[in-house]
């Protein structure tokens, strides 16, 4: 079992050991949720996953380079050097195949992904042999690990980060413009080729000091986690490019403390694990586009407009029940409103106990329905909004009257009171009367229409 | 033995050079091919767009309308010949073009409001670095009035109709008050009144001297909305005012055994004055 009080010795920085790795984790995340943002919004994920794994051959090479040279070989900032320069001749290969031939995009990208990989599995595995040098520990770039670094390596993926950050943040005009309308951009003078290139020069920079910790296998998922999630809680870049910050900064702050404290588990899996928390809950329950939220405004759409609906009806009902002097409010019959509509009975049901519920109904015996003051009231508003509509739209757009109705409910129940009133007044300057239109098209019996 | 001189492509058009482009003219296009992929698209098109006038660019699909306005803002490599824009290479003048690109280009769902979209029209001018201010904002708040939806400003683009989509793209290019306007099918599935509403923005464009060059595709309202037509298929099959090229004759050319295609014409025919 884990201390707790060592759980909030390595949060909160105090331990001595883990502190430079936990905030050199954070940091990369802060980098990864920024650069990884306009990534995804550039839809080039898939690129980043081919050069993350066209790093591994890079890291064999630069290993056997360095050890025939007569140095140590795992010198981190030559082995990322390697990683970097085989990561782009991934990608150049890449693009030679997309340019060159008529291949899709994917097939370049899964094509050099594989290769890429395998090359790297087959070069590490003959540096394991080679005299004079222990190889052992090159893997850990293959799923991560952040125990084995000394301090000039926290340097280094530290201040790799934090220009990374500042760069895509110095140049997010730019960025946008190239995600959103690249040809655009171009036909404005931006140079886009080198926009592009910057881009993925800052996704190599960020793929490779993520190798050490995350591994090249799941660094991907800690480019792409975090501007997904937070995409989820907004529709603004610059409030994306926070958030995804702050979710990558998390994940990588909670996954390297949860793996320090168990040091068993490999710290890319942990970080990526958090982040993909982080993911789920953005998901389900962010405002803006969360699962949940958009189910519940879903939900309360239908329910106004199933409401309007019923008043609607009963108020038709009711003028036709009625004479020349007026609209009354009298008890009609449940079977007239049924073909009003062809409501299913549980949806009736739930229609009328909403009604009751809003003290819209009073008691008139089995099978009759009678509204109450409020809610004749309320159907004869709802109607002659509906109907002022109407009107608008067979007067003023070129929309063919038998698809006004249904245009007419959604424009009613989705542009509330103040629209409404903003009509009122265009239509009595056109002495149009006002207090309640004749229907320009009612509702139609659906017993009769479905002859 | 005098040099032959040869005519520099890139230099502006010399009325002695090439006598049938005369200079400054809002768009002049010699001899202008463009292939994809080894398979032509364009054909040596001979075109000189007058000033002050709506212009429709009118053809079938794949006769190379969309190419050719990608052609002349430099967005397709050119196989030969030149395309100027008052006398000058595009890359010279991009400042004197507004260009509003299909709608169907980009993914509307990004992360970025009406307004934001429309700010992008200003940032050739704010050039590299800087950000957009409140100037820039009301610039672009004004773009967005005059084409109608300035209470949509603050509207992520995805929640926006096509017709309101559309406009923004057209606010964006007039944030730019270029000379020279190239539309990528504005008209393509917008609601009426989107299109009423383009019709005015082409008419006060128009009436500020504006040249507008629009890829339109619905025959039956070429003579109502432009005075000047292009018809394309390939080449340029004939080009005029519209009275006297949007003609029976010339949409068979252009249109070939397309029949439907030309019943559609004949209705559009009607309402020519012959």
């Amino acid at each position: 079992m884990v201390d707790p009080a060592d759980i909030v010795e390595v949060l909160l920085l105090q331990n001595y050991n883990t502190r430079l790795v936990v905030l050199t984790t954070a940091l990369l995340g802060i980098a990864s949720g920024l650069v990884g943002s306009f990534l995804l919004l550039r839809k080039r994920s898939l690129m980043g996953d081919a050069l993350s794994h066209a790093t591994l051959p890079g890291i064999g090479i630069a290993f056997a380079v360095m050890v025939s040279l007569g140095m140590s070989g795992k010198s981190l900032p030559g082995l990322l050097l390697g990683a970097s320069l085989s990561g782009i001749a991934g990608l150049l290969l890449m693009l030679l195949i997309r340019n060159t031939t008529r291949l899709r995009d994917d097939v370049a990208m899964g094509f050099v992904l594989s290769v890429f990989f395998g090359i790297g599995v087959a070069v590490l595995r003959m540096v394991q042999g080679m005299p004079g040098a222990s190889a052992a520990g090159l893997e850990s770039f293959i799923y991560g690990k952040t125990a084995s670094m000394v301090k000039s390596d926290f340097i280094l993926i530290a201040s790799i980060a934090v220009v990374a950050s500042a760069t895509s943040v110095v140049f997010l005009k730019e960025f946008l413009l190239l995600c959103f309308d690249e040809s655009y951009a171009k036909a404005q003078g931006w140079p886009t080729r080198f926009l592009d290139i910057l881009l993925l020069a800052l996704v190599t920079a960020v793929t490779v000091i993520g190798l050490q910790s995350v591994g090249l296998i799941l660094v991907i998922a800690f480019l792409i986690t975090p501007p997904t999630a937070a995409r989820f809680w907004t529709h603004r870049l610059s409030s994306m490019l926070v958030l995804s910050a702050i979710i990558g900064g998390a994940s990588g702050w909670l996954g390297a403390s949860i793996s320090a404290l168990a040091p068993k588990l490999p710290a890319g899996a942990v970080i990526v694990l958090v982040a993909g928390v982080l993911f789920l809950l953005s998901m389900l329950f962010a405002p803006a586009r969360g699962v949940i939220p958009r189910a519940f405004r879903q939900r309360a759409l239908r329910r106004k407009v199933d409401r309007q609906h019923f008043l609607r009806a009963a108020f038709e009902l009711l003028e036709a029940q009625s004479g020349p002097e007026g609209v009354r409010n009298l008890p009609f019959s449940l079977e007239s409103l049924i073909q009003k509509r062809s409501w299913s009975p549980f949806k009736l049901r739930r229609i009328l106990s909403v009604a009751k519920h809003e003290d819209h109904l009073e008691p008139a015996g089995p099978g009759r329905l009678r509204l109450s003051e409020p809610g004749f009231g309320e159907a004869a508003r709802v109607t002659r909004n509906h109907r002022l509509w109407e009107t608008y739209l067979i007067k003023h757009a070129d929309i063919a009257p038998s698809h006004v109705d249904r245009d007419a409910d959604m424009v009613e129940h989705i542009l509330g009171a103040e629209l409404v009133s903003q009509l009122e007044a265009d239509l009595s300057q056109r002495h149009i009367a006002v207090p309640m239109p004749p229907s320009p098209h009612a509702i139609q019996s659906s017993v009769i229409s479905k002859k | 033995m005098a040099p032959v001189k040869l005519a520099d492509p890139l230099a502006p058009s010399d009325p002695h050079a090439h006598p049938e482009h005369p200079p400054g003219l809002p768009l002049a296009i010699h001899d202008l091919t463009v292939a994809y992929h080894r398979k032509p698209v364009l054909w040596d098109i001979e075109l000189n767009i007058p000033e002050g006038k709506l212009v429709a660019i009118v053809g079938p699909n794949g006769a190379g309308k969309s190419t050719l306005l990608k052609a002349c803002l430099d967005l397709v490599p050119k196989t030969s010949g030149w395309a100027h824009i008052y006398g000058m290479p595009y890359r010279k003048h991009r400042s004197m073009v507004g260009y509003v690109p299909q709608r169907e280009s980009v993914d509307w769902d990004f992360p970025v409001n009406a307004l934001d979209v429309v700010a992008m029209g200003t940032y050739r001018r704010l050039g590299w670095f800087r950000r957009v201010g409140k100037k820039q904002r009301d610039t672009a708040m004004e773009a967005l009035d005059q084409v109608g939806i300035a209470h949509l400003a603050d509207r992520q683009i995805s929640q926006l109709s096509g017709g309101q989509q559309q406009r923004v793209f057209l606010a964006r290019a007039l944030v730019q008050d270029a000379d020279l306007y190239l539309m990528d099918e504005p008209f393509a599935a917008v609601d009426a009144a989107t299109e009423q509403a383009i019709v005015e923005l082409l008419k006060t464009l128009n009436s500020r001297g504006k040249t507008c060059l629009v890829v339109h595709h619905d025959l039956a309202t070429v003579s109502k909305y432009f005075d000047w037509v292009v018809l394309l298929n390939m080449r340029v099959v004939a080009a005029g005012p519209t009275e006297e090229v949007f003609t029976r004759d010339n949409l068979q050319k252009t249109y070939g055994g397309r029949l439907d295609l030309l019943e559609d014409a004949a209705e559009a025919l009607k309402n020519v004055r012959i």
